[in-house]
């Protein structure tokens, strides 16, 4: 169906069925209950689900198979940010013009820096992206914001101003839409304890990062794709076979620098504001963890890690000392402090802590990411060896 | 003339601490072949040395002085630090004054601990993963060593003054014939700069002259052929690691008055170093060395104001934008061999 | 006139002269070998042919077209495939995939945009691939991971990778380097029925002189960066000056 093998299909059902269910699937618990803090069915945080899904899945495009480890991609985030932000100041808050321009100039971006960057491999391009980047949000944060040329509006932030000409306004909304149809509309829904919210800007970044996913797939399965895991596997041979690898690398670089700025064009769909310190490292750090996370060159990984990720950025974050108290309250007192003092370090402001060493332990041990824990631990219980996962992958060099 | 002497000493100091940390990533890369993402957490941890060193000396005995009661009628608290209970009160509160110094001496052994510790449990098993594998697992320990950090110390930066008599300017300009008050120049910068040619000397004097070192040089060179003589290149490389993870920390010490150490300064100097390695030439130590002060210096230039006039904002992307030229017409970087990390 | 026509060709690298005015000369569908001693210029000469090198002077012809200053894809896209001493192949991949790039490769040019096209959906590619795959017996093996193969498998699906894309010119460096005695034999056994069959130009640089002889129809030996005589190997095998510069030392 839609051009995609029996087992591809099957994903794609599934991932399309979680999608559209995520506002139930998200929210298990009663809105009252102790356990609604785990909820994360609302829209704000699931719009960034599915938007740092479309950056890691751009970003598993370029390092999955062609093993090229980018530092430097939260650079085209921000330009699709800035871009889209631009739109909505020049022409109207509607959101189709803005993920346009999102996209074109992001991909001009990566054309240049993948042709500058791409002349050389291994550890030299993990630098290289990673100076561009960092010399971009200098440029972002102090450069283009001067009186003369403000493009960035440096510390502040771009944003839309009501001073602003907006050409194709019109009457239509100030607030950020498709057409008419509002970003932040949502539809509340409740159940007998249970409440569900239906965003408009999580649907629309849902059905786009759809549209992505069966790209990426499509793109893995193409002969395309195939000559990108050989660049990863043995260049050399490839060279030697006919095949000019830089153009596929450069290929490659600009789907996936388009992927990161349809993604930041998103983000300011939904918060019509762009700063440069999306554009910093650790923002390019961060696509890298999530996609290592969930199984870098595996088709639904990234979305997992972003998912993962972003989860527990936002909810495991808001665990406190008091939180783990009630958790352990049917302790003794003395062992109940010392349990939350040991723990303690590891929840809440110390989330970055534990994120790191779960990759750490990724990296260690499982290369392959959850989708790779997942599979053995599928093995474990079906008692026969399971096929290779797509393109199983180490990272190249 | 004189401020053009002014940007190039206030490149200096910058310049070592670039051209320190680069040392060490290059030591690390040249011996281990490993890119260390870790390595300007090396530094933050220095810098937390002098940091911690100041708490304990700082801690008093709390005696109560009846002489003197404050407003709620209660006699006042009189903090006394330990140190100055011990030594008596001139030597204590010298000591006192010259933490960040002293601080040298505590950090020396608990830097090349962590190095071991690092290099033996985590970066050992490494070596024969590919350089992403590499990259990506240093990066997740610079995450981890940086969040403990900040669990300890909080997320501010806190200030650590260098000694009271390095607290002001040297006219600088005087010595070299000036008019006074033309080149004023703080005096702890200056120290940090000629600390930093120090310990960049006794490095090359210890692999230049030593047994040890020459071993070391000739690994680096060829490793397998080392190997084959029957030396233990393994275990001397890990001690290079320890020496490299000093360095690094030692740089963080001693620039802990020139900038207060906090959490992320680590990464933020790591992504600056690397750019100076590569400029620098891969695996090359002179290279390193000589790259750092230089790209410590043209950022300073560039911060003129005649030259922002003329290229706004050229003080911010200087650094980078030498290192993309450098790569691009001499991908081997200024001094770098040939067929280092070339496919 | 022969198929590739080297004239002349001198390299340097440094001080040191690893080619001196080589001419030679390749009949099409013919099995030309080079040997020479260690040091001869053998690899030296193989690299300028596939683009690796540029030879300070003289001219490589193939097929009536300079190959100098051409990259290896465009050099292979004239017609020229290689072997290599270690098997080369895309280890991450599996068999049948190894063999469809270079079905891609001849189909498509040095690059294409077919990012939105299936695999499986390239029904031409996958039946040459699998002829080919019979063609070596492997046929049985072609979804598994190449990196797992024995090096005699993998050095038959290198062969594969190359015939596939019915090369003029089939360059095979030492391509028994490091192998057991049967594993030579069952890689002449190949060569031998690839030559019957695809009727292919071949150069082998090759260090056994019982492959030497089993295979070439013309031999050129090497010494010193200069060819020392070019003849049919009877001729060779009684040739006085190649006995004292190499045949002497090795056992025929």
């Amino acid at each position: 169906m839609l051009g995609l093998g029996r087992k591809d299909t099957t994903l794609f059902a599934i991932v399309v069925l979680v999608t559209v269910l995520a506002p139930f699937l998200l929210n298990p618990f009663p809105a009252d209950s102790a356990m609604a803090q785990f909820n994360s069915g609302y829209p704000d945080l699931m719009q960034r689900f599915a938007i740092y899904g479309i950056f890691a899945i751009g970003f598993n495009i370029l390092f999955g198979l062609t093993g090229y480890l980018s530092f430097g991609h939260a650079a085209f985030l921000g330009v699709g940010s800035y871009s889209a932000v631009w739109m909505f100041k020049l022409l109207s808050m509607n959101v189709i013009p803005a993920l346009i321009l999102a996209v074109i100039v992001s991909a001009i971006f990566s054309v240049v820096i993948g042709f500058i960057a791409l002349r050389r491999s291994g550890i030299y391009f993990s630098i290289l992206t990673l100076a561009m980047a960092q010399m971009m949000y200098n440029l972002a944060y102090s450069v283009f914001s001067n009186p003369a040329m403000n493009l960035t509006n440096g510390e502040t932030g771009l944003q839309v101003y009501a001073s602003d000409p907006q050409y194709l306004k019109g009457n239509g909304p100030d607030v950020t839409h498709l057409f008419g149809l509002q970003m932040n509309s949502t539809y509340e829904m409740s159940v007998a304890g249970w409440k569900f919210d239906f965003g408009v800007g999580y649907y629309l970044c849902a059905v786009i990062m759809l549209v992505a996913f069966y790209i990426a797939i499509r793109i893995f399965r193409s002969p395309f794709g195939i000559m990108l895991r050989a660049v990863k596997s043995n260049q050399h041979r490839l060279n030697y076979t006919g095949v000019n690898p830089r153009p596929y690398n450069l290929a490659a670089f600009v789907i996936s620098g388009m992927y990161a700025g349809l993604a930041g064009g998103l983000l300011a769909c939904m918060d019509p504001l762009a700063g440069a310190e999306r554009m910093q490292w650790t923002a390019s750090g961060e696509v890298v963890i999530m996609t290592i996370l969930g199984g870098a060159g595996t088709l639904v990984g990234p979305i997992l890690g972003a998912g993962f990720i972003k989860y527990f950025e936002n909810i495991f974050s808001k665990i406190n000392e008091n939180v783990l108290h009630s958790w352990f309250h049917w302790l003794p007192e003395s062992v109940q402090n010392f349990v939350v003092h040991v723990l303690s370090p590891f929840f809440g402001e110390g989330w970055s802590l534990t994120m790191g060493l779960m990759f750490m332990a990724v990296v260690i041990f499982l290369p392959g990411g959850l989708v790779e824990g997942g599979l053995r631990i599928g093995r474990l219980f079906r008692r026969r060896p399971a096929p290779t996962p797509d393109a199983a992958t180490k990272p190249a060099e | 003339m004189d401020t053009l002497i002014l940007q190039f000493l206030n490149g200096l100091d910058k310049g070592s601490a670039y051209a320190l940390i680069a040392l060490g990533l290059t030591l690390i890369f040249g011996t281990l072949g490993v890119v260390n993402f870790a390595h300007g957490a090396l530094f933050m941890i220095g810098g937390f040395c002098a940091v911690t060193l100041q708490k304990i000396l700082m801690i008093s005995s709390v005696t109560l002085d009846p002489t003197k009661l404050n407003f709620l009628g209660k006699p006042t608290e009189v903090k006394t630090p330990y140190v100055e209970v011990f030594f008596g009160k001139d030597v204590g509160a010298f000591i006192v004054d010259w933490s960040v110094p002293l601080a040298i001496f505590f950090a020396i052994p608990i830097m090349i601990g962590v190095g071991y510790v690092m290099e033996r449990g985590l970066i050992k098993h490494f070596y024969k993963r590919a350089h992403a594998d590499q990259i990506l697992v240093t990066f997740g320990l610079a995450i981890v060593l940086q969040e403990v950090i900040k669990y300890f110390f909080g997320a501010n930066p806190i200030p650590t003054p260098a000694p009271e008599a390095f607290r002001g300017s040297v006219d600088f300009g005087v010595w070299l014939g000036f008019a006074p008050d033309l080149i004023i120049y703080p005096a702890w910068r200056l120290v940090y700069f000629i600390f930093s040619l120090v310990i960049i000397g006794a490095v090359f004097a210890f692999l230049q002259f030593t047994t040890f070192g020459m071993v070391v040089r000739a690994g680096m060179a060829d490793r397998e052929t080392v190997g084959l003589l029957g030396i233990d290149i393994d275990r001397r490389f890990t001690v290079m690691f320890g020496i490299a993870a000093a360095v690094a920390g030692l740089a963080g010490v001693m620039y802990s008055p020139i900038s207060s150490p906090n959490y992320h300064m680590g990464m933020d100097f790591l992504v600056l170093s690397f750019v100076v390695v590569v400029v620098g030439g891969m695996g090359s130590l002179p290279g390193a060395v000589a790259a750092g002060f230089l790209l410590g210096v043209l950022q300073s230039f560039a911060s003129l104001n005649q030259v922002k006039a003329l290229l706004p904002g050229i003080d911010q992307i200087v650094i980078y934008l030498i290192a993309i030229i450098i790569l691009l017409i001499r991908p081997r970087g200024l001094m770098g061999r040939k067929g280092v990390m070339e496919d | 006139m022969g198929i590739l026509e080297v004239k002349g060709v001198n390299k340097r690298f440094g001080g040191l002269q690893a080619l001196g005015d080589v001419n030679l000369s390749v009949q099409e569908e013919t099995v030309h070998a080079i040997i020479g001693p260690n040091g001869a210029g053998k690899s030296t000469l193989l690299n300028c042919l596939v683009g690796k090198l540029i030879p300070d002077s003289g001219s490589v012809m193939f097929d009536g077209k300079s190959v100098l200053g051409r990259k290896p894809y465009e050099i292979n896209q004239m017609g020229i495939s290689r072997v290599f001493q270690t098997p080369e192949i895309f280890g991450d991949l599996t068999v049948m995939e190894n063999v469809m790039i270079p079905c891609f490769a001849k189909r498509d040019g040095t690059f294409r945009l077919h990012a939105l096209e299936s695999v499986t959906h390239e029904k031409a590619i996958r039946e040459q691939a699998e002829s080919i795959l019979a063609e070596v017996k492997m046929l049985e093996k072609k979804d598994f991971h190449s990196g797992t193969l024995s090096r005699g498998d993998k050095r038959r699906l290198e062969m594969a990778m190359c015939l596939v894309q019915q090369p003029k010119l089939l360059l095979l460096d030492e391509p028994t380097a490091g192998m057991a005695r049967a594993d030579t034999n069952n890689t002449i056994a190949l060569l031998k029925d690839i030559k019957q069959r695809h009727k292919i130009t071949m150069v082998i640089i090759e260090h056994d002189m019982h492959v030497v002889f089993s295979l070439a129809e013309r031999i050129t030996v090497l010494a010193q960066g200069t060819p020392l005589v070019e003849d049919t190997p009877e001729n060779i095998k009684g040739h006085p000056k190649v006995r004292e510069a190499y045949l002497g030392e090795a056992q025929v």
